[in-house]
């Protein structure tokens, strides 16, 4: 698994590499909660570009992501999400709430209110 | 013809991604679209993690994996012999976890019904789980 993070304004940018599944999931969990509560940042992006799998695992994931951006009135969004993994979006209801924009440009425009 | 596979491994988490591997590599030469592979990976690794997070609940154990291909159909069986299932149609319900302390969602067993053509489970209290899947291939 492979994580890399940007700050851009009040939005850390995290981008995923690799499979998300139990084994990965707890890693990314504590990556993303340590460096969200670092940055100070209010929403959280995560880029799935280079995701090659996801299971039900990264759906509890990201839902406790979430729930973190919302304790400080922030938001979760979602970029380069495959038509695999939409099918999971879908199917647990993640797609309500976390918008997905197809590249990183898109998802900090919106968050920046452009 | 149809062929065959049976393997049998330690419930850890690093042999999720293994699991995937073998159903794949196993499936590969009968060249199964980009969708059918991944939705049946993705229904391996659920079984397989069910198995070694609740069947075994991080304690030693083993987890069966076989699967076989006739013409144009896979059946995959994941079995341990782990805790077991106390309410099989309620665990089946989306959002159903009896782990939501540590991220579970709850939505393994639906992500097993909408990926595969068939899902069928059987447990026993103290005895163990197994899941047996089927998926039309039409690659
Ligand atoms: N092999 C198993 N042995 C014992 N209990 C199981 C097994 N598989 C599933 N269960 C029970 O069924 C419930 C529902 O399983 P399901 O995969 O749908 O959700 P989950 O594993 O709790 O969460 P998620 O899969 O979204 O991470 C589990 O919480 C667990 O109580
Ligand atoms: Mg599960």
């Amino acid at each position: 698994m492979n994580i890399k993070y940007k700050k851009d304004g009040a939005t850390l940018l995290v981008r995923l590499g690799g499979d998300i599944d139990h084994h990965t999931a707890q890693e990314i969990s504590d990556g993303i909660t340590r460096s969200f509560r670092r940055s100070r940042c209010k929403n959280i992006v995560i880029d799935f570009a280079d995701v090659s799998f996801m299971d039900s695992s990264g759906v509890g994931m990201l839902i406790g992501r979430y729930k973190e951006t919302e304790i400080f009135g922030g938001s979760l969004a979602a970029v380069a999400v495959s038509g695999e993994l939409m099918k999971i979006f879908t199917l647990s209801g993640l797609n309500k709430i976390i918008d997905c924009y197809d590249n990183a440009r898109l998802a900090l425009a919106a968050l920046r209110g452009e | 013809m149809e062929n065959k596979f049976s393997i049998s491994f330690s419930a850890l988490s690093e042999n999720e991604a293994f699991a995937r591997m073998c159903i794949s590599a196993f499936l590969l030469p009968r060249d199964p679209t980009v969708n059918e592979m991944s939705d049946i990976k993705t229904a391996v690794s659920e079984a397989v993690t069910n198995a070694i997070i609740h069947g075994y609940n991080g304690k030693e154990g083993m987890v069966d994996m076989r699967a076989r291909l006739d013409e144009d159909t896979v059946y995959i069986e994941i079995s341990d012999t782990g805790v077991g299932i106390d309410d099989i149609a309620a665990a089946r319900k989306p959002l159903f976890t009896t782990r939501p302390d540590c991220e579970r969602s709850g939505m393994g067993f639906t992500v097993m019904e909408a990926f595969m053509d068939e899902v069928d489970v059987v447990s026993e209290k103290g005895r163990g789980t197994k899941i047996s899947m089927t998926r039309k291939l039409r690659g």
